[in-house]
């Protein structure tokens, strides 16, 4: 059995090296997707700020109303604002084919961005936003460098540039570094107010990405804890039988 | 190893078969479940509005509720002043074992009194019902006095879908769940109070 | 246990008259006399059976959800995920299965290893089983398609690619086998068919001949030892015990090991860290972009390091196909007459472990970018793979060995 659970640890380690890939993330997102409160703000700064280009066409109204303990009304009231019925699934009335032929880009469907891309990468890649007079739509993002998007979410953070420096490594390679940021114009948040805003949203992402999470963490104690007394039961009956064996 | 079957053995088995017995039950739950409507069956079949303004006295509007039709009667006074009066004939005049919501349960089996709301599907063996609103004979029914008639095997049903002695069918029309939302628009498949 | 006498009569009899039922039973559970001294790594043929068994029923529920179109099948798995009652665990216990079925079935294969499982009179019940192992990968590979992930598009592309490094007849084969130019709604549609029905039946059927060909000779066991050649007055094996009840209490015992670290991946780690689940899979699939690394899931990685190793397509191709052909052959590449590695020397124990652990590296590296240090790394752990076949041929023709025991000793 030691062997097995070897086995296991060094195929989750190989997992956990290959995660952190070779794209900018340096931040994590520290989010919970069990703090409801969380959830529900996050879901408000979705339907705000992102649903205008980002639809999340696998998952319901009804499904988030319910895992967020909302009624129908304080959903339709508050987190659906378009013409949407309730038990609708969180379309978006701009086809890809459009998105393309506006931004150059067909927007993806956000519904399970936070498996593809990883709750960390969404987390710096919302507060790695700089301007940059070089793009055409004036931003650049540190995470996704020459992210199509602009800086939806600027009005909160405000505006910051980057700085970069020129290294020689070992072998006489240039590398440009990051250095720093530097705040240019102030947000009508607080960076920890800002940052607080993006981790609900990350929040919701990776709710979104699976709601069934919310279920099977649930769960997964007491089916534990059930298979333990079977495995138990069964291991002193192996026991008492195989007392018959000599 | 034959015949000395020891306490503690016996004991063990039926006790990890039992913990097994019953995760297996456990286990058997989703897949069962899995079956049940989905959460896009049942956005398909949710509540469907109607207008009802354009609906004259005597005429009916068909829609369809879950894939069933809906029948939106606006009866006649005098189709509803002989309702009373066909009580002897019919299995099941109080509609004791009909499949209505509480709120109908009177003797127009509807919330407005001239409108009537049913779901158009024979009881019998799920036949769309026709609509025979005249009160004039018929050649299924010489005292016909309005009502629905079921081609597939004659079932008859008056105009509150009240099913006649003699037919196949043996229980009242359905009434499904319904409420207005204005005097125009009434909403099937959803009640008043939940809503 | 009196079932003599009721084999007889009343519906048994009548029943086993016209089906031997009860001889059926008796030959395979209650008088098929297994080796007393199994130890733990003969857990995992059961568990193999049990992985199969979760792997249909998930299986057959998951079809009534799933439809095989590439324009709806991304979206499919989500509606299973979210709109199905219990969709979720349904599915999380067919993909988690899958990966299991690789764990076990390579633990069960390196059980083989370390006993000799494989050698006289054992060699048809290891030839089945690899062709079982072949049969899985076709069914592994075609299954990771139908999610139509992105990882599901590149993968199908790049495995069904290597159908071009057949001399002659490649890019019409390739062609052939996708049914388009490209990956498409044909090749899902082709592949779904081949995921949930013909090959689960194949595999169904040779499970059947694995087990029929092993009841036929024997089980062996970690000593290595022959039970059969001694026995009592009733020409039952001292050294063996019935299947039933003796194993199948114990094997239940391995089955509750087995679904506690099973259903704590299905329930807590479904993706498993990108390892099950790939991330590159929650992106519809998309022909215009290709993944930044492209890699198979984990259980076929270390014969993609095999292939990534060989600087030639064509040549590549043929590493990793011999990688697992001369599997077959291993009951006629170890000539030792020793079956245990108890009673072989260290010379086999140091390689064997090698082995393993080039194998394991192999799948380590598999999942890595391709850098040079990389590369020659699975180059090296390649050779080894196939010089420890090279090297046990001569080793074991003529190989000291410390005297095997007549009996099983405990």
């Amino acid at each position: 059995m030691k062997k097995i659970v070897l086995l296991l640890l060094a195929l989750g380690a190989a997992s956990l090296s290959m995660a952190a890939g070779d794209s900018f993330v340096n931040e994590k997102a520290h989010n919970n997707i069990r703090s409801t409160d969380s959830l529900r703000r996050g879901a408000k700064t979705y339907m705000n700020y992102c649903m205008g280009c980002h639809s999340m066409d696998y998952q319901r109204y009804n499904r988030v109303a319910k895992d967020l303990g909302l009624t129908e009304d304080e959903m339709m009231a508050s987190l659906v604002l378009t013409d949407a019925k309730y038990t609708d699934k969180m379309e978006i009335v701009m086809t890809p084919e459009q998105s393309k032929t506006w931004f150059g880009i067909a927007v993806p469907d956000l519904t399970v961005i936070a498996k593809a891309r990883g709750v960390d990468w969404l987390f710096s890649y919302l507060v790695n936003f700089y301007q940059d007079e070089k793009q055409a739509n004036g931003w650049n993002n540190l995470t996704l460098p020459n992210a199509s998007m602009p800086h939806v979410l600027w009005e909160m953070q405000g505006i910051q540039k980057a700085h970069f420096e020129t290294e020689t490594d070992a072998e006489g390679n240039e590398h440009t570094v990051f250095k720093n940021f530097e705040q240019v114009t102030e947000g009508s948040m607080s960076q920890e107010e800002y940052r607080n805003t993006v981790r609900d949203l990350v929040n919701f992402l990776d709710y979104s990405s699976e709601p069934a999470k919310l279920i099977r963490m649930a769960y997964a104690p007491w089916v534990l804890l059930f298979v333990s007394l079977f495995t138990f039961l069964a291991y002193m009956l192996k026991v008492n039988y195989f007392r018959d064996v000599h | 190893m034959t015949e000395n079957v020891n306490k503690s053995r016996r004991n063990l088995l039926l006790s990890t078969g039992a913990v097994g017995v019953v995760g297996a039950g456990f286990a058997a739950v989703p897949f069962i479940k899995s079956w049940l409507p989905s959460e896009r069956a049942k956005a398909a079949g949710g509540p469907v509005k109607a207008d009802i303004s354009k609906v004259e006295p005597g005429q009916m509007l068909n829609v369809l509720w879950r894939g069933q039709p809906v029948f939106i009667v606006n009866r006649t006074d005098e189709q509803l002043a002989v309702l009373p009066s066909l009580n002897d004939r019919l299995k099941d005049p109080e509609s004791a074992s009909a499949i209505e919501p509480d709120y109908v349960k009177n003797i127009n089996r509807s919330i407005k009194d001239n409108l009537f709301v049913v779901v158009g599907i024979c009881t019998h063996l799920g036949c769309s019902p026709k609509f025979y609103p005249d009160l004039v004979p018929q050649q299924f029914d010489s005292e016909w006095k309005g009502g629905f008639f079921c081609p597939c095997h004659s079932s008859r049903f008056d105009i509150s879908g009240r099913v006649f002695a003699g037919s196949p069918a043996s229980r009242n029309l359905d009434v499904p769940p319904y409420m207005f939302l204005d005097d125009n628009t009434i909403v099937i498949g959803v009640d008043g109070e939940n809503a | 246990m009196g079932t003599e006498a009721t084999s007889q009569k009343g519906f048994m009899g009548w029943l086993n008259k016209r089906l031997p039922v009860t001889q059926f039973y008796k030959d395979h559970l209650s008088e098929y006399y297994a080796p007393k001294n199994f130890n733990f790594w003969y857990f995992f043929g059961s568990l193999a059976l049990l992985v199969l068994v979760n792997q249909i029923l998930t299986g057959i529920w998951l079809t009534m959800h799933y439809k095989p179109d590439a324009g709806q099948a991304f979206g499919m798995v989500e509606y299973i995920m979210r709109d199905v009652p219990w969709g979720w665990l349904i599915r999380y216990l067919h993909t988690t299965g899958a990966s299991a079925f690789f764990v076990v079935v390579y633990f069960h294969m390196f059980r083989g290893l370390l006993y000799g499982s494989y050698k006289n009179p054992r060699e048809l019940v290891w030839v089945f089983g690899m062709i079982i192992y072949l049969a899985l990968m076709a069914e592994a590979f075609m299954g990771y398609v139908l999610p139509w992930g992105n990882m599901s598009y590149w993968g199908a592309k790049v495995i069904t690619q290597l159908f071009g490094a057949v001399p002659f007849v490649g890019d019409a084969l390739v062609e052939w086998v996708r049914g388009d130019y490209l990956i498409s709604d044909a090749t899902l549609n082709r592949f779904f068919a081949l995921h949930v029905v013909a090959l689960p039946l194949a595999i169904v059927a040779l499970v059947v001949l694995h087990i029929a060909a092993l009841h036929t000779v024997g089980s062996n066991n970690p000593e290595g030892v022959d039970i059969k050649k001694h026995k009592d007055e009733n020409g039952k094996p001292l050294d063996g015990i019935p299947f039933h009840p003796y194993y199948t209490v114990k094997d239940i015992f391995g089955v509750g090991c087995f679904l506690l670290v099973f259903l704590f991946i299905v329930f807590v780690k479904p993706d498993f860290g990108g390892l099950f689940l790939e991330h590159d899979n929650y992106v519809p699939a998309n022909p215009a972009v290709t993944p930044a690394l492209i890699k198979p899931v984990w259980y076929f990685t270390p014969f993609y390091a095999m292939l990534r190793a060989v600087p030639d397509l064509q040549l590549g191709a043929l590493v990793m196909l011999l990688a697992i052909v001369v599997l077959f052959f291993l009951p006629w590449i170890d000539r030792s007459p020793v079956k245990s590695i108890r009673y072989r020397r260290w010379p086999y124990k140091v390689a064997l472990g090698g082995f393993a652990l080039s194998f394991i590296a192999l799948g380590w590296l598999g999942m890595q970018a391709a850098t040079e240090t990389y590369k020659l790394m699975a180059q090296l752990f390649t050779v080894y793979y196939f010089g420890y076949f090279i090297w046990l041929f001569f080793y074991s023709g003529n190989e000291k060995y410390h005297e095997v025991p007549e009996r099983i000793e405990h």
